[in-house]
């Protein structure tokens, strides 16, 4: 393999992680910019980061997505779960082949559309747009993919396991609980995972479906953005990065720490 | 005394008209849409008896495991175990226990919660379990792996937790899915015998199913070969060796050497069959078989001599060249072509160090083999 460092690779490096990064390393810096110009560096500061903690407005914003990911997530596991479930357990049944392409169908709908189909759903039934109804409309954005994620580990999941559990004497549900959950446990935790970020970063749905009193962070800072970027944005959006790259960060360590150790185990066993 | 064989069997149910069957397959087929996976079969086993079920993959065998599990229902005829019906008693509440092809080691938990699990199933008390665990632990010595996880054990270190989780709540029968298919030569061959040993302690009736015959031959008392979903034969390692009852039989375990022909001429068991080219087998295991019968007369390699010279004394003997030869140091397997071309597999034991007489590729050779070396088949 080549290991030497040529012009090409290294300008084909700096390139990509530009395009990528460039712009969050710029939202970064400005957000301890000393100015209240956005564009203009006036010397490092902490005080937006100060400020955004007494902005009423953006602080209630964020509570309302940490409640609406939370629940939405959540909710949409165990729906996601039991789709995936139902789409590689019981292959027999009839309209599988339909119940799986509905059940994916959100995976490529353009948002607009579910947003605005969902609009038209919660406006027909009488519910009043607000907390419930975002929620509600997250559960149907995220569930798909923690059926495609839950439904990925089922296929490869060994069989023989349950029929191991239930030979021993375990009824079905014990089997389901105490074998097949924890099994694939990982699955649905990334599955969970995936969830809260889809339902943390939304922005169509949740304008399609929210109301007063329900406003979240993206929608919030989209409002504001439109009278102005301030720097007081960018250290919200700054601390959104953090929060999500320590967790991208904790959960591949984890990961990693994982598979190292099952490698030195499986070597110490072959050792004997 | 004489026997079919070389072991003297002193436990022999099967023989005994009055033995109460234990397991009873009675003309069990099922089907899977359109294929039939076993049909209309039937078989007895009984208890304390070490039952092999053998044939090639997707005869159906384990299919016959997996409804005495209780994994599938018939979906005609009955299985009984010690009298009751099974037909439609869950997996989980019959007094069977299977160890499985891939062991099946539930990989989130310890070797003792996974000889545990079953024994929790059934609510028994703490104490109970911990002494239970430690004893199963004890019979496959694995007393200080308890801790570990199954990811953390060697291939024949997991065969043995699948072993000891099976035989924990001590089922009234065992189920072995290609027990040992999973570990190399050197370590099946040891555990074979530990499988027997474990057998004849807890006083378990075994059930086990395998392709491999000669782990059906060490382990089995009794061995059933499955083809095509039905039974060829039930009978002992040395019967099915030495008496098979088909030509399926006699050329699916071990090597065989047959030759067609037909009967000549026979007289109470005796009989000369004409196998063509000059060729005349003189048998004295004709059987019923009567004159003008078509028949098969098998005969394994290692009950044919090959010798530089006709044997003054031999009954049968005939010519031909020999072909290959392969020294396998316990023994020499020669390929002998007949001179009407037909190959003939005859091996010999090497019970000296030295022979009187060697053989090479191409000489001219005779093999022989005594009346009663041969079985007639005529299925």
């Amino acid at each position: 393999m080549n290991t030497t460092w040529s012009r090409f690779n290294i300008t084909s490096i700096v390139l990509g992680f530009a395009f990528l990064y460039l712009p969050i390393v710029l939202l970064i810096v400005f957000s301890f910019n000393e100015s209240k110009l956005v564009t203009v560096w006036g010397g490092f500061s902490t005080k937006w980061y100060v400020s955004l903690f007494h902005n009423q407005g953006l602080m209630d914003a964020t509570w309302v997505t940490a409640r609406v990911g939370l629940i939405s997530a959540t909710a949409a596991t165990v729906l996601g779960t039991l789709a995936a479930l139902a789409l590689t357990r019981y292959t027999r049944f009839k309209g599988r082949v339909l119940f799986s392409g509905m059940v994916f169908a959100p995976l490529v709908m353009p948002e607009v559309i579910t947003g605005l189909s969902l609009l038209l759903l919660f406006v027909a039934v009488g519910l009043d747009r607000g907390f419930l109804t975002v929620t509600l409309a997250h559960i149907t954005l995220t569930m798909c993919f923690v059926a495609v994620v839950v439904q990925s580990r089922l296929i490869t999941f060994d069989r023989s396991l349950e029929e191991a559990a239930m030979d021993l004497g375990a009824t079905p549900v014990k089997t389901f609980f105490q074998i097949t959950l924890p099994v694939i446990m990982p699955a649905i935790v990334s599955g969970w995972m995936l969830a809260f970020t889809l339902s943390l970063d939304d922005l169509v749905i949740a304008s399609f479906t929210s109301g007063p009193g329900a406003t979240t962070l993206p929608m919030k800072i989209y409002s504001q953005v439109r009278l102005g970027v301030t720097p007081e944005i960018n250290a919200a959006c700054t601390i959104l990065i953090a929060v999500v790259a320590i967790g991208v960060i904790i959960a591949s360590l984890a990961n990693k720490r994982r598979e190292v150790q099952r490698q030195l185990d499986e070597q110490a066993a072959q050792r004997g | 005394m004489k026997s079919l064989g070389s072991i003297r069997r002193d436990f022999a149910p099967w023989n005994d008209p009055n033995a109460k069957p234990y397991i009873q397959f009675d003309n069990v087929t099922k089907k899977f849409g359109d294929f039939t996976a076993v049909n209309n079969l039937s078989l007895t086993i009984f208890e304390r008896e070490f039952f092999a079920l053998l044939g090639a993959s997707g005869c159906g065998k384990s299919t016959l495991l997996r409804m005495l599990a209780g994994f599938e229902e018939p979906t005609a005829g009955r299985i009984l175990l010690d009298g009751q019906d099974l037909r439609g008693i869950p997996p989980y509440r019959r007094p069977v226990n299977m160890m499985f092809q891939s062991y099946a080691l539930f990989p989130h938990m310890t070797v003792e919660n996974n000889i545990a699990f079953g024994l929790k199933q059934d609510g028994m008390p703490k104490p109970e379990i911990a002494s239970r665990v430690a004893e199963m632990l004890k019979l496959v010595k694995l007393e200080q792996f308890a801790k570990r996880k199954p990811h953390q054990l060697s291939g024949g270190q997991r065969q043995r937790v699948a072993l000891a989780r099976s035989v924990a709540k001590r089922p009234k029968v065992l189920l072995l899915d290609e027990p040992l298919g999973a570990l190399d030569k050197k370590l099946r061959e040891e555990t074979q015998f530990e499988l027997m040993d474990l057998q004849q302690n807890l006083g378990l009736t075994f059930v086990v199913v395998t392709h491999d015959q000669e782990e059906a031959m060490t382990m089995a008392d009794r061995i059933a070969i499955i083809d095509k979903g039905e039974v060829m034969q039930v009978a002992t390692p040395a019967e099915v060796y030495e008496a098979p009852g088909s030509r399926f039989v006699a050329g699916f375990v071990g090597n065989v050497n047959m030759f067609e022909g037909k009967i000549a001429r026979g007289e109470a068991g005796s009989a000369s069959i004409d196998a063509g080219n000059g060729i005349t087998i003189r048998t004295d295991n004709a059987g019923t078989a009567g004159a003008g019968t078509a028949v098969t007369f098998a005969i394994r390699p290692e009950k044919i001599k090959v010798s530089s010279k006709k044997p003054a004394e031999a009954v049968n003997a005939i010519e031909g060249e020999v072909y290959d030869i392969a020294y396998l140091g316990d023994m020499t397997v020669y390929h002998v072509r007949l001179d009407d071309g037909q190959v003939v597999r005859a091996s010999t034991m090497n019970a000296a160090r030295i022979t009187e007489d060697p053989l090479s590729w191409n000489d001219r050779a005779w093999v022989s083999f005594r009346p009663d070396a041969g079985v007639v088949l005529t299925r």
